[in-house]
This record gives C-alpha cells, sequence and structure tokens, in this order.
C-alpha cells in the first residue's frame, strides 16, 4: 500500500461526518463500509459522527446536502465529499485521500 | 371526456391568468421552459411573490443558479423585496449548490437530501407554492443519469402529493423544449417563452404549449418585463362582437361635426386621418384631444414622433393648450420612438396603460412610424388588434398616418383603412397659384357624411374650415 505521501496527515485526528435520511439500507452500509475503512486505515485516529438529517432537516439546507448517503471529511483539510453507500473501497481511499489516484 | 376544468391558481402575473383562463394547474406542476435570458426565473418569482403577497399563499424558491443574493439583486429591479417576504416569512429561499467537482461517487445514492430540504422549507412558511429553478442543474452535478431520472419522477410525485402548485424552470434544448426532457415529467402544463430579436429590436413572447384538461389560448402571446413586473397581452379573439355606441362626439371643431352628419365622430370608433406631410394631421388630433378633455374625459395621446413639450409648443400656436389638460390629469401624453421597442412590445405597453388610465379616447400620432419598428405585415396586425382592444372597451380611436410624397394618397401603407370607421383625408390644394389645405372625408360609416373637400386653415384659434371648394367662386375671372 503506498500511503506514505500521506503520512502528515495520518498523523492528525480524522473527523468524518456521514449525513443519512433515517435508517435505510444504503445508509446503514455506508456506516459499515466506512467503519470497515476507517479500522483498516486509521486505527485509532478518527472520529465519526452520523448525522440523521430525517431528525434535523434543517442542516441538510446548513450543510449543503443534496445525495443520501454523503460522507465528509472534515479534517485534515481541505474538506472533501464523497456521495453513494462506500461500496468500492478502492474509489472510497481516493476520494478521502487515502490514497493517490493511479 | 371530462367536462369539469382542473382547479386553479391565479397566478397575479398581469394577463397570464386570461391567457391561461384562471391561471395554473392547482397542487400540479409546470413547466417553464426558454433560451437563456428568456424572463423563466423572473416568471418563477413573479409567480411566487405575487402569491405570498395577494393570495396569501406562501411560497418556497428553490434556486440551483443563483445564490440568494444574486436572486434578490435580480428582482429587485421588478419591484420585488425577496428578503423582506423571507423576513415576514411568506417565502423561503434555499440555495442548492451542487459543485460536481468537489463530489465524489461511490456506491448507490439518491436525492433525499434534496427532498428532505424541499420538505422543511415548505413547512418553515407553510407554502403552498413551489419553484425549482431549474433542476436541470442536477444533471450537471451527478453522473448517473439513470438514477436522476427516477428520482426526477420520484420528485414530481412528491410534490403532487404535498399538494403545493410547482413551477419548474427549464432551458431550451436542441429540438425538443428542454436539455433533459423534462417535459416528459411534467404532463399538466408546459409554457414556452421566447425572446427574439428581429432588426436589433427584441420581442418577448410567450406560448402555452400543453395544458391538460383545459381550454387555453394558443396563440403567441406578446410579453412585456418592466419595473411592474411581467405583463402578458391577452390577445383574446374578440371577433366581431363589440357592441356599436349611438353616442357622438364632437371632433372640437364645429364644421367638422356639421360635415359628420352634424354631431361629430361615434362613440368607440375608430378614425383615421390621413395625408402628406404638413397637411394639419396633428392638429386635427390636438382639437379632438382638447375637446374631449374639456368635456372632462381622459385621453391618452402617444406620440411617436414629437415630445410632449414640442407637442404642446407647436399646439398653442394654433389656440389649442394640452398642457393644461395633461396638468389636470385627464390627457396623459407619453412619447417614444418607434424603434424603441418591438410592435408587440408597444402593444403590450399600450395595453398597460390603456388599463391603467382607463381612457375615453386614444390618440396614435402617427401610426405610420410603427412602420419603422416591424414589418408592414406586423404593424397592420398589430393595429387590428389594437383596434379590438379599443373596441371592446368602447374607446374612441383617433390614428394618424403620414403618407410619404409618392404614396397613393387613398392607400395607407399599414393597410388599415378597411378596419376604419371615418376616415379622413388632408391634402394639399394647389388653387389659383396657391397651395393650400384641404380636408376630405372619405368614408365614414353609418352617417350621412359630407363629399366635399374643404379648404381649412390653421389659425391662432385653431382649424377653421371654410367652404368646400366648388361652390367657391374664383376670384380671377
Amino acid at each position: 500500500m503506498t500511503t506514505e505521501n500521506y503520512d502528515a496527515k495520518l498523523g492528525e485526528i480524522w473527523e468524518l461526518r456521514l449525513y443519512t435520511a433515517g435508517q435505510t439500507p444504503k445508509s446503514l452500509t455506508a456506516l459499515a463500509n466506512l467503519q470497515r475503512i476507517c479500522d483498516e486505515h486509521l486505527r485509532g485516529k478518527y472520529r465519526i459522527e452520523v448525522i440523521d438529517l430525517m431528525a434535523n432537516p434543517r442542516l441538510a439546507k446548513d450543510h449543503q446536502i443534496v445525495a443520501i448517503p454523503t460522507l465528509v471529511r472534515k479534517l485534515p483539510e481541505p474538506l472533501r465529499r464523497v456521495i453513494g453507500d462506500l461500496s468500492d473501497t478502492e474509489r472510497a481511499l481516493v476520494g478521502l485521500e487515502l490514497r493517490r489516484a493511479t | 371526456m371530462q367536462a369539469r376544468e382542473l382547479p386553479k391558481v391565479q397566478t397575479g402575473i398581469d394577463g397570464l391568468d386570461q391567457v391561461t383562463r384562471g391561471g395554473l394547474p392547482k397542487g400540479r406542476p409546470t413547466l417553464i421552459c426558454g433560451a437563456a435570458g428568456c424572463g423563466k426565473t423572473l416568471m418563477a418569482m413573479e409567480f411566487l411573490v405575487r402569491g405570498a403577497t395577494q393570495f396569501g399563499e406562501p411560497g418556497v424558491f428553490i434556486t440551483f443558479e443563483e445564490s440568494p443574493e444574486e436572486l434578490a439583486a435580480n428582482v429587485r429591479s421588478l419591484g420585488f423585496d425577496i428578503d423582506r417576504l423571507v423576513a415576514e416569512e411568506k417565502i423561503a429561499v434555499d440555495f442548492v449548490r451542487i459543485e460536481a467537482s468537489e463530489i465524489v461517487e461511490n456506491g448507490a445514492y439518491d436525492l433525499e437530501g434534496l427532498f428532505l430540504r424541499l420538505g422543511f422549507a415548505i413547512d418553515s412558511v407553510g407554502a403552498k407554492r413551489v419553484v425549482l429553478d431549474t433542476i436541470e442543474s442536477l444533471f450537471g452535478g451527478f453522473t448517473n443519469e439513470a438514477l436522476l431520472r427516477s428520482e426526477l419522477r420520484r420528485l414530481f410525485r412528491w410534490l403532487k402529493d404535498r399538494g403545493v402548485t410547482a413551477v419548474i424552470t427549464g432551458e431550451r434544448g436542441d429540438g425538443a423544449l428542454t436539455r433533459q426532457g423534462l417535459e416528459e415529467y411534467v404532463s399538466d402544463c408546459v409554457i414556452l417563452l421566447d425572446h427574439r430579436v428581429n432588426e436589433q429590436v427584441s420581442t418577448r413572447r410567450l406560448r402555452i404549449v400543453k395544458y391538460r384538461g383545459t381550454s387555453h389560448g394558443t396563440n403567441e402571446y406578446p410579453f412585456l418585463i418592466d419595473e411592474k413586473g411581467m405583463s402578458v397581452l391577452p390577445l383574446t379573439a374578440l371577433g366581431l362582437e363589440h357592441a356599436a355606441s349611438d353616442e357622438r362626439v364632437s371632433t372640437g371643431i364645429p364644421k367638422l361635426d356639421a360635415m359628420l352628419g352634424g354631431k361629430g365622430y361615434y362613440r368607440g370608433s375608430s378614425i383615421l386621418v390621413s395625408g402628406t406631410a404638413g397637411t394639419g394631421k396633428t392638429s386635427l388630433a390636438a382639437q379632438f384631444t382638447a375637446a374631449a378633455c374639456a368635456r372632462g374625459e381622459r385621453v391618452l395621446y402617444l406620440a411617436f414622433e414629437e415630445s410632449p413639450g414640442q407637442l404642446y409648443r407647436n399646439m398653442r400656436s394654433i389656440g389649442v393648450d394640452l398642457e393644461s389638460h395633461a396638468k389636470k390629469g385627464t390627457l396623459r401624453m407619453h412619447a417614444s420612438r418607434p424603434t424603441l421597442l418591438g410592435l408587440e412590445a408597444h402593444l403590450v405597453l399600450i395595453h398597460k396603460m390603456i388599463t391603467e388610465f382607463d381612457p375615453t379616447v386614444v390618440i396614435l400620432d402617427p401610426i405610420s412610424n410603427l412602420m419603422s419598428a416591424g414589418t408592414s405585415l406586423d404593424a397592420s396586425a398589430m393595429l387590428l388588434r389594437l383596434i379590438d382592444v379599443l373596441k371592446s372597451r368602447n374607446i374612441t380611436a383617433f390614428f394618424n398616418h403620414l403618407n410619404s410624397g409618392g404614396d397613393a394618397v387613398e392607400t395607407t401603407d399599414v393597410g388599415v383603412s378597411s378596419l376604419i370607421d371615418t376616415w379622413i383625408l388632408m391634402r394639399h390644394l394647389e388653387v389659383n397659384g396657391q397651395r393650400n389645405r384641404g380636408l376630405y372625408i372619405l368614408k365614414s360609416r353609418g352617417m350621412n357624411h359630407s363629399n366635399q373637400t374643404h379648404e381649412f386653415l390653421l389659425t391662432d384659434r385653431g382649424i377653421e374650415l371654410r367652404d368646400a371648394v366648388g361652390e367657391r367662386k374664383s376670384t380671377t375671372r
């Protein structure tokens, strides 16, 4: 695995936010996939916050969410967004910049 | 076949509710499409603002392209204060910003976030009206087209279930009404806006492409966008059903009244005065205007050649004081260059002024100048429409027509003579080495009119008609 380019970032705590709308299969899949990816690549250095927009729809406007599920990497900066259930692990790693696109 | 018409909601947009026979389908989506810059966003916004301010129906504006600040600035020119309406919780605005470059797609997703935002906005103001401007932007942000299409279908169903009257805008595509084929999702009402430029003059037009389950006008209707919003000219097919008045109105010149069966023009008739330059057409119009104003009637004077100041001065020289009538408010003078607007825009503007001012007399001086704003066919079509509008309101219409030197005097290049009830010909008469002005009534429907050419003078007390030319004795015999 070629993660050496991200060593600096890997030193920090990763703050991840997953936006869902209720307990839908897509949201549950996304959360499971995210947890698995983080455990494999960011063990002990990440925080996942799940925001259920069904419970708080105002945040969809405030945070500019259109697609569900949406994963936002808040830290390290810059902000990154990945939409979908993260079923493609390789793409998720690239999207979060845990791996460089080849 | 169902005879019952769909329930409709009024848009409040000037003329549109007449064209649609009552407004947009209630609780259903309507598609407004057209090329960039045709006025889609403004029309959608006016629908919302009028709903919130005139009909007690709050609204939601979902903008995909402009930020709320840009949107508010753009419609401020129409007199709409969006910020205030938002503060009063009559309108909610949500800017859905979709930045394709910021989005990485990975696996299955849907657009539930958009639904939640829409639902939240609707609930926050109790909205009955919703605008989505323009939903096609989604296609630029997400790559999964099949998903987008099924989500759009779900969205339109959802809007119907919520019972909101929605307006969706879409940009015109090649050979299709909208680039993404939105018309296939909106089955109830589709309105097409068009903005054409002909010989440097632009005209906006509106057409109802489809309106299921209801009758509607099928023509192209010209419309204007000005500081009070949008106004559509509802060119109703009046046909020839207007009632004819027996009332007579004085021409302002006793001798001319005498020539017209002793009483002057019919109220609500159309009068054409044609002649070459300098024959006194404007003077005749001014005297009619002054006489009507003196009776307490309201006159709308549309001047296409002279400025009000110039007209006041020139008419003062023949003893006709128009200015005092203008100050009293019985005369409204509107001077504009014909080439400033397209013919249809002129028509919309005239229609608007007639509605606002409610005159009993309308003067167009001269109509020949309108030719320069369009083709001759357009000009006569426009005059026909205008005459229809005026007749239906029992307004006496007075048109001046300038014949250029080479024309046959008994023709008008706008070809309206057959629509005219009273046609007065002004001409120069060369008698005994003098060039004098002469007036002749070519026709005047429904009255016993003079068939003689009368010489007339422009004096400082107005137009003075003399005896018929044939009756005068020659002095040089």
